[in-house]
Parts: C-alpha cells; sequence; structure tokens
C-alpha cells in the first residue's frame, strides 16, 4: 500500500485507448480510455449496462472495439479472440463464472489448454494433480476435484475460475463481480487473494458494485455512465459520497484536496 | 459418486472399502440389468429359442449398423445439436458406394469386377463423400447458424432423394465380394482367430487396468483395493471370453458348408463342422467404439465437445472455436454414416433404396436411451452402443414371439420415453452427473 505506482516514467501493464463500440446504434462504450499499472488495482464502476462489462469483454477478447487502441506494456496488440488475450497473459474471471457445470474442476482449469502425454492425449491424472496443488494454496478446504463444478457451492466455483487466472500466470487479471455470489468467508478470502496477487505485480481490474468494498481493494475507481467515462480518481482523493453522485449524477465530484 | 476426498492429503494413500471399492457405475449397471432382463423375459418367451448362438450371433450383427451411428451421435446430441438426416446420409454413401463400385469402376475406369482394388477404393471413397456431406451440414449449423433440427431435416429430404436420383430407384447389386464381408454373416473370423482375438482383447484389457493404476499411483491419487481390480479385470475377461465362445458355438449349416467345399471342387469330408466366430462387422463395431471412445475421454477434441456441451459459452470465452467444433462433429457423423451404409448394404448383398429408413429415430433412441441427453453435455459411447442392443433385442425378441408390427413400435416408443424419464428421475436423485 505504501509503495503507490507512479504513472510518470513507467509504462502501465495495460491500457485501453478511445475504445468505442456500438451495438445496433447504441453506443455501449463510447471513447473510454484506462490503463492498469503493475501491482495496482482498478476498479470499474457504474449502473447496470454502464458499459463497464462490455467494456472488459474487449479487453479479453470476447468483443471487438469498433475502434480505440490496446496496448500491452506499451506496444499496441491486436485482440481478437479470448485466446489472444490469453496470449498477452490477460485472464478474466467473468461473473457468470464462465465454467462448463458438466466437467469436474481439474477439466475446467485447463479447459483450452489441457496438459496432453507425448501420444497427444489429455493427461487427466497429471491436470487433477495440478490440480491439488494449486487448490491447495488457494483454498485447502477444496476436496471435490473429481466431482462435476454443478454440485461445487458459489464459493468453490469461484476459487477454480481463479485458479484458472492464477494457474496460467496472468499479467492482467480481469475480475467481473469476483464476490456477487460469495459469502463473507469467502468475500474475504477472495480480498485477500486480490492483496497477494497485487503484491506479486500483477495489474487487476475489478467491477464491482459494492462502493465500499471497492474503496477498501482498489488503488484508483473509473466510473462510468451510459457507458462514458465520468472520472477516474485514486481511492484516497474521494470518498464513497463522491463516488456515489458519479455513479448516479456522472459528475466529478468538487475538487477539495 | 464415491467420495474419493483423501482427508490425509495425499500422504498417505487411502484405498476405498467394501462394495464401493469396485467404483461401478450405476447407470451402465442399471442398463446392462435392463438389456439382461430383456433377454431373459424373451427366453422364456420363446421357450429358449432368444438365448441361442443363433439369435445372439443375428442379434449382433443387426446392430452393429445402428449402433455405429448412435456413437457418433452421442457427439452431436451432446453439443445440443441433432440430426435427422443420418438414416437418409446413409442411404446416399449407400447409394454411391454401391454405383462405384458395380459400375463406375468397372465401365469407366476398367477395373473388371471382382478387382482387388474396388472394395477399398469404394470405402474409401464412400466415406469422403459421407464426411464432406457432413461437414457441409455442420458448416450450415456452426457458421450460418441455421439451428440444426432444420438443417437436417431438409437433409432427411435430400439425401434420401439423392440416393433415389443416383440409383434411379434401382436395386444395385451383387456387390463385390470383400466388400459384402463386411456385412456380417458373409464374413466371420472363424473359431481360431475369434479366439486369438478375444486372448488378446483380455490381455488389452488387464493392460488397461494395470496402467491406469499405475498412472494413479505415481499421483499418489487414492487407487482401489488390489481384489477390487482383480473382481473388474475377471468379470470383463469372462464377459469377453464368453461372448466368444458363444459365436464360436453357432456352426456353419452343413448345405453353405458343401458349397464352399463344392466351389473349390472337393467334397465336405464326414463330420467336419466349422463355426463362424466373430464378425468382421463386429470387429468393426468394437474398432469404432473403442477409438470414439479415446475421442470422447482422451482427446481434446472429445473434452471441447463436452465442454461446449455443458456451457458454449464458457467454451466459446476459453478460446474453442466452437463453429469448427460443429463443423467436425457433424463430420465425423458423416463418416460414420458411410461406414454404417459400407455394413447395412454389405449384409443386404445390394444397395436398396429404401435402406436406412427410419435409421435416424433409431439411432438417436439408442443414444438417448444409452444416457445421453438432449439438454447436451451427457453422455457416453458404450451407453449408445448399449442403447442400439436394447433396442434390437426388444424389436427381434418382439418379432420371435409373435407380436404384432403395431404393437412392437408402440412398445419401442413407449419403451423411449420411459427411458428418458427414468433417466430423469436418476439424474435428479444423484444430484445430477
Amino acid at each position: 500500500m505504501t509503495t503507490q505506482p507512479q504513472h510518470a516514467g513507467t509504462t502501465p501493464l495495460v491500457e485501453m485507448r478511445d475504445i468505442c463500440i456500438s451495438f445496433g446504434g447504441v453506443h455501449a462504450v463510447d471513447h473510454v480510455s484506462i490503463d492498469v499499472m503493475p501491482g495496482e488495482v482498478v476498479g470499474l464502476l457504474g449502473h447496470n449496462g454502464a458499459g463497464k462489462s462490455t467494456l472488459i469483454k474487449i479487453l479479453s477478447g470476447a468483443y471487438r472495439a469498433d475502434s480505440g487502441e490496446i496496448l500491452v506494456e506499451g506496444q499496441p496488440v491486436q485482440i481478437n479472440s479470448p485466446r489472444d488475450a490469453r496470449r498477452y497473459n490477460i485472464e478474466t474471471i467473468y461473473q457468470t463464472l464462465a465454467l462448463a457445470d458438466n466437467l469436474d474442476a481439474a477439466s475446467n482449469l485447463f479447459l483450452g489448454r489441457e496438459l496432453t502425454n507425448w501420444l497427444g492425449f489429455v493427461d487427466d491424472d497429471a491436470m487433477e494433480a495440478e490440480t491439488r496443488k494449486i487448490m491447495a494454496r488457494l483454498n485447502p478446504n477444496f476436496k471435490k476435484i473429481k466431482e462435476p463444478v454443478s454440485a461445487l457451492s458459489g464459493g468453490q466455483r469461484q476459487s477454480v475460475a481463479i485458479a484458472r487466472a492464477v494457474y496460467f500466470n496472468a499479467k492482467i487479471l480481469i475480475m467481473d463481480e469476483p464476490t456477487a455470489a460469495l459469502g463473507v468467508h469467502e468475500t474475504q478470502m477472495v480480498a485477500e487473494l486480490i492483496q497477494e496477487l497485487k503484491k506479486q505485480g500483477l495489474g487487476i481490474i475489478l467491477i464491482s458494485h459494492d462502493t465500499r468494498e471497492m474503496l477498501a481493494l482498489c488503488d484508483r475507481v473509473s466510473v462510468m455512465k451510459n457507458g462514458q467515462l465520468v472520472a477516474t480518481e485514486r481511492v484516497e482523493d474521494v470518498t464513497e459520497d463522491d463516488i456515489l453522485s458519479m455513479i448516479i449524477m456522472g459528475k466529478k465530484p468538487e475538487k477539495a484536496a | 459418486m464415491t467420495d474419493v476426498s483423501s482427508s490425509s492429503s495425499s500422504s498417505k494413500v487411502k484405498t476405498l472399502r467394501g462394495f464401493k471399492a469396485l467404483e461401478l457405475d450405476t447407470r451402465l449397471l442399471g442398463m446392462i440389468g435392463a438389456f439382461l432382463v430383456i433377454c431373459i423375459a424373451f427366453n422364456v418367451l420363446t421357450d429358449g429359442r432368444f438365448l441361442t448362438p443363433r439369435n445372439i450371433f443375428n442379434l449382433t450383427i443387426q446392430t452393429v449398423s445402428v449402433a455405429i451411428m448412435a456413437t457418433g451421435m452421442v457427439f452431436v446430441i451432446v453439443t445440443r445439436h441433432i440430426d435427422l438426416a443420418v438414416g437418409a446420409l446413409l442411404a446416399t454413401c449407400s447409394a454411391f458406394m454401391a454405383m462405384l463400385q458395380v459400375r463406375y469402376l468397372p465401365d469407366m475406369f476398367g477395373l473388371g469386377l471382382g478387382h482387388p482394388l474396388t472394395p477399398w477404393i469404394t470405402i474409401a471413397a464412400g466415406i469422403a463423400v459421407g464426411t464432406a456431406i457432413g461437414a457441409f451440414q455442420g458448416w450450415l449449423v456452426g457458421y450460418l447458424t441455421i439451428p440444426a433440427f432444420i438443417v437436417t431435416l431438409g437433409g432427411l429430404l435430400v439425401w434420401r432423394n439423392v440416393a433415389w436420383y443416383q440409383t434411379s430407384g434401382q436395386t444395385i447389386g451383387p456387390l463385390d465380394p470383400t466388400f459384402m464381408k463386411f456385412g456380417g454373416i458373409n464374413g466371420t473370423l472363424g473359431a481360431t482367430w475369434s479366439w486369438i482375438f478375444g486372448g488378446l482383447a483380455v490381455l488389452w484389457v488387464v493392460w488397461l487396468l494395470w496402467s491406469a493404476r499405475r498412472a494413479k499411483l505415481s499421483h499418489g491419487f487414492p487407487v482401489k483395493p488390489v481384489w477390487a481390480e482383480i473382481t473388474m479385470g475377471g468379470i470383463m475377461a469372462a464377459g469377453i471370453l464368453g461372448f466368444i465362445a458363444t459365436l464360436n458355438a453357432y456352426d456353419i449349416p452343413k448345405g453353405r458348408l458343401r458349397r464352399v467345399f463344392a466351389a473349390r471342387g472337393e467334397d465336405l469330408p464326414d463330420g467336419f463342422s466349422a463355426a463362424y466366430g466373430l464378425p468382421i462387422s463386429v470387429l468393426l463395431l468394437i474398432a469404432v467404439a473403442v477409438a470414439m471412445t479415446l475421442i470422447a475421454t482422451r482427446t481434446r477434441l472429445g473434452r471441447y465437445i463436452f465442454a461446449t456441451g455443458g456451457n458454449p459459452d464458457a467454451a466459446e470465452l476459453s478460446g474453442i472455436n466452437t463453429r469448427l467444433l460443429t463443423v467436425k462433429v457433424f463430420a465425423l457423423m458423416g463418416a460414420l454414416c458411410a461406414i454404417s451404409a459400407v455394413v447395412a448394404s454389405a449384409r443386404l448383398t445390394n444397395h436398396s433404396n429404401d435402406i436406412g429408413t427410419l435409421d435416424e429415430l433409431r439411432v438417436i433412441a439408442a443414444a438417448v436411451i444409452g444416457g445421453t441427453a438432449l439438454s447436451g453435455g451427457i453422455g457416453t459411447i458404450y451407453g449408445a452402443i448399449l442403447g442400439a442392443l436394447i433396442m434390437q433385442s426388444l424389436q427381434s425378441g418382439m418379432a420371435m414371439v409373435g407380436v404384432d408390427a403395431p404393437l412392437q413400435n408402440i412398445v419401442v416408443g413407449t419403451v423411449l420415453v420411459a427411458a428418458v424419464l427414468i433417466d430423469t428421475i436418476y439424474r435428479k436423485r444423484t444430484g445430477g452427473k
């Protein structure tokens, strides 16, 4: 917390510049720019339909922007598919969790990146062993490695989704409402994990409706309304009320400090 | 089903105890149970004619064509699609292959009737045609996003009549003698080779069990106790050898043998007898089943098929090209239709215009009775084959008992619905799997 990232001098881990996308005439994202420094958590706030999820889906490759630029570590990149995003170590944990319910935790963790043996066949045992290892670190209570994830609780499913991002050495982690479906204890666990990943130098983009939680977890917050960026502020410069007025009224708070 | 959570965090390899140690698949047990009940009931009703080597032989060769297609239908249904055109596609492939070996190759390419290359060129070309048509339908579904129901409903009409158009509705035959060996009764291994095959199959099963156990141990996972492994291996070995023994017990009729010897200019020696043994078509089904099971459980393609069926969005976001996957699944289905066409036309020794009629319903029913969920994501290859076997047993059993044709179909239809109902209840009870 003491070493704040300096904007001048260092390159952002990822930078989205002037991003626009519209669906059937509706400007879902309208000239929005955000950036994330290494070891920084940037919060994305706004009403439902403000364009937060759409914006991060452009970064994770689910949508293609109509215009604008994405830079990873200062280099302009093309992200046209989830596969591209993964190649730049951008990992996403979706609101809807994006797990295949009928498969077990190991299959979900490695989905799209299965470990194979020398014959090219999927090596289930190796994947199970790796899953056990990472789960022992992230969520030691997690035992249902072999059961379909439909049999898991919200928190357990979330740990599978997080494990997937962590296992593949994400540099940039996008979390879309990671605590929405979780209980108190599990929410605390995710908060601790975010601090841990931050220390390792990951850049994290966090989406949540919980303003208080965002102020606790984030270094900066960006507020969106009707597809446009209202403002990006350092959390120590704003109060909860300031943020609420930005979300609701779409206005920057009066700068006092 | 069984709880394999190792509380001692894998410092000590834990083993399971009691009946649970067998780690039996209760669904598979249920289906085998249903199959045995059907067999025994018909055996009683027919005064022991149902479970004779001869009838079991016939039952297996009648099941092959539908069973081969049912394995492909599992993948189609698992990815939340349907294929109503398999029977028609079988007819198109069959017509094409029949015309190729009887007309085109001899007339246009100058390969004489019975040329050794004829059957192999025919089969390769037939599979190519089936795969191409399947891929085309998959492209319509995956890339042009027309619902599979519509694409294949159209395909049902189109391919059925493409078959008709190719042959002008005529029955094409007789087919190449080597080609006909894939039909069943015309091509069997004989007793000795059947035993050799059975022995190899037993060795293979033992090796599979042993290597799976070794892999588990090397990662420190819990394993079954040794007695459970031996019991499972013993049951499977007994099943394989029992099946071979049954088929070997069906002797080739004297009249047929006499003709075989006469063709070689010899007389049938007194007291000579020979068994049919394992039909080549069944061998083909076994090969298809093994290959499809490998694809389903051990390849990325299979993993993606099941992931897409479970949650298409998750699959897409995981970087899986679900459109191309749809093309692959339908192309595979098309290839299997062509292989089925080889078996079906070879069994009839000719191509007839109505070949494969209503097969789409039998194939879908076999997959569904075998536990494939129409909601996607769930299904097994062995289940579909067992489903095909159950359907065929019901059908031929009722025919042997002398049930009227309309009643037969009423029963089969009812069984289909009841099987899905039981499966639904079972899934709810066990919390979905």
